[in-house]
């Protein structure tokens, strides 16, 4: 399916201090995709989410999410933009009814359609029984799960999923692949993944793109990435093989 | 500008949920109005016998209590208050990670500091109306004087220039909260500039006027007065003094400037000891206005620069 795409960047970089974080970078992600983004820490996938956002200026390049360029309208991008970040925080002494609160305000939503959501929500994630303890008594999975509800009330086109299972433990983590797997394909969303959990990748991405050092080494379904690696047969080989291949070819 | 609302309404909720701003409150709760019962007791042991006193509701703010009047308060402590409320807003949600989360929302990166400053200023008046009301209660039933009209805009006015003041030193804190990562080093850094400011500046003004005028004396005074004049431009370098200065003729009628020394000549000496009475409100906010406009000036510039600073930082860094 050919349809017109939602992220498109061109050439972006990004340069800290004349260290080179995101080397001219050039990505097509089209409606409804989801598309993993890979690569070791440090190789400048954060930073690519961050000037999608309009968080952070590119040094050069252009970037456009859903056609609005993000470094002059960064707010119309934030909103259009669901993103649960890495190491996410959270107003401790808030509970989880009050955080989702505080979100649908920040995003302007009136106060009836924000509390039908906000039930929705928190039943989606499995946090009702728990919405009025207090946030810093959670333990970390109720916690990606509460920012998977901020999602929800958001309701963007777009999310970015920066690192969501990093350090959950195994129920937790598939508790939140359920979650995500629902997302893309309950709410039809254009979904950028960030993970090292390969076989998540593996499970729901359409593409995937494996950057290392800010740069962009590999681009393109599985299949593809496999058979440009490995040759013909190449079905056999997992994600993991493929990205191992690819990192020790650039590693010294 | 929808951003900056539901930030303004968590962070009043927050401070007024939170311990530091209840035990804040009651504290200088505490100490004013034991400071106004004291000077009330004080004032009206003074005013027996005297004829016909005039501004005697004032005078709550004036006299000392125990150890020092209420105005003397507000200049000492008053920056307590800024720097307590404010020396933390911004590193802390940048320590916990709620910062990125606050600006990855669709508002403007600028809703997050003037929100806080705003629910800041807020919680600084609610403070002081309620605190000033409180006193001037205390005053009518301690003194059995109603206060007049004029009385009543000169306390206004006080409020105003104290609600600035204790605003500025808000400033200050949240311009230390978004240069400092850590929250113990941003508080020390805020009391360090507090202490610094109010107790050093008069000392240094004092040794550095005495040191460019070694030939001070009775017998020349035009180098006390030139004496006087520099001790005055160096204190001027201090908030507190701004505030002492500006607060100074409007709180105290009989006062008529803001100098400590002046040179006069005879007509003068003449017309000052045949009009001994008060000065009008009008003239009275005359003779302190550069002082207003330079508390306000300060405050505005402080603010700025906490802008500029956090509209340029690095998101990667937060």
């Amino acid at each position: 399916m050919e349809t017109h795409a939602i992220i498109e960047t061109d050439e972006l970089t990004k340069a800290y201090n004349g260290q080179v974080a995101v080397d001219r970078l050039t990505l097509r992600i089209s409606e409804g995709e989801v598309f993993g983004f890979l690569g070791p820490n440090g190789a400048g996938k954060t930073t690519t989410l961050l000037m999608l956002l309009g968080l952070t200026e590119p040094t050069g390049g252009t970037a456009r999410v859903m056609n609005v360029d993000p470094t002059r309208e960064p707010v119309r991008v934030k909103g259009l933009i669901g993103y649960l970040q890495e190491n996410m925080g959270f107003y401790g002494d808030l509970n989880a009814r009050q955080m989702l609160d505080f979100v649908a305000e920040l995003n302007g939503l009136p106060g009836n359609a924000a509390r039908s959501r906000i039930d929705e929500a928190l039943a989606k994630v499995g946090l009702v029984d728990e919405s009025k303890k207090k946030i810093s008594a959670y333990s970390r999975g109720m916690r990606q799960r509460l920012g998977i509800a901020e999602l929800l009330i958001k309701d963007p086109k777009v999310v970015f999923l920066d690192e969501p299972t990093l350090g959950l433990d195994p129920d937790a983590t598939n508790r939140m692949i359920e979650l995500i797997e629902a997302l893309c394909r309950e709410k039809k969303m254009t979904v950028l993944l960030s993970s090292h959990m390969l076989h998540l990748v593996q499970k729901i991405c359409h593409r995937v793109g494996i950057m290392i050092k800010g740069r962009m080494v590999a681009q393109g379904p599985m299949e593809q990435l496999a058979k440009d690696k490995f040759g013909i047969g190449s079905e056999r080989y997992s994600l993991e093989e493929i990205y191992m291949k690819y990192f020790q070819e650039v590693r010294p | 500008m929808i951003g900056i609302k539901p930030i303004v309404r968590k962070e009043l909720s927050d401070h007024l949920s939170s311990y530091r701003f209840i035990i804040l409150f009651a504290l200088i709760a505490m100490v004013s109005l034991i400071t106004v019962y004291m000077a009330g007791l004080n004032i009206k042991k003074d005013l027996e016998g005297v004829a016909k006193p005039q501004f005697v509701f004032l005078m709550i703010f004036t006299s000392s209590g125990a150890l020092f009047s209420l105005q003397q308060f507000v200049a000492f402590f008053g920056p307590l208050i800024g720097l307590i409320l404010g020396f933390d807003t911004i590193n802390r949600e940048r320590n916990e990670g709620t910062l990125s989360k606050l600006l990855s929302q669709p508002i403007f990166r600028d809703d997050v500091i003037n929100g806080k400053f705003l629910a800041g200023v807020i919680i600084i008046s609610v403070m002081m109306i309620s605190i000033l009301m409180v006193i001037t209660g205390l005053g009518l039933s301690l003194l059995g004087v109603v206060p007049g009209v004029e009385e009543l805009w000169r306390i206004f006015i006080y409020l105003i220039i104290s609600i600035i003041y204790i605003s500025f030193w808000l400033g200050v804190a949240i311009l230390f909260s978004i240069v400092f990562r850590s929250v113990a080093t941003s508080a020390l850094a805020a009391l360090a500039v507090w202490i610094f400011f109010s107790f050093f500046v008069s000392l240094g003004a004092n040794v550095l006027a005495s040191a460019l005028t070694p030939d001070a004396g009775a017998s020349n005074p035009e180098a006390v007065m030139r004496r006087a004049s520099i001790e005055r431009a160096v204190s001027l370098t201090s908030p507190m003094e701004l505030y002492t200065g500006s607060t100074a003729t409007i709180i105290d009628p009989m006062r008529k400037t803001n100098r400590m020394i002046m040179q006069m000549g005879i007509m003068e000496q003449l017309s000052i000891s045949r009009f001994a009475g008060p000065l009008p409100l009008g003239q009275s906010v005359i003779v302190v206005l550069p002082y207003i406009i330079s508390m306000i000036a300060i405050t505005i510039v402080c603010f700025a620069i906490s802008y500029t600073v956090f509209m340029r930082q690095e998101i990667r860094s937060f």
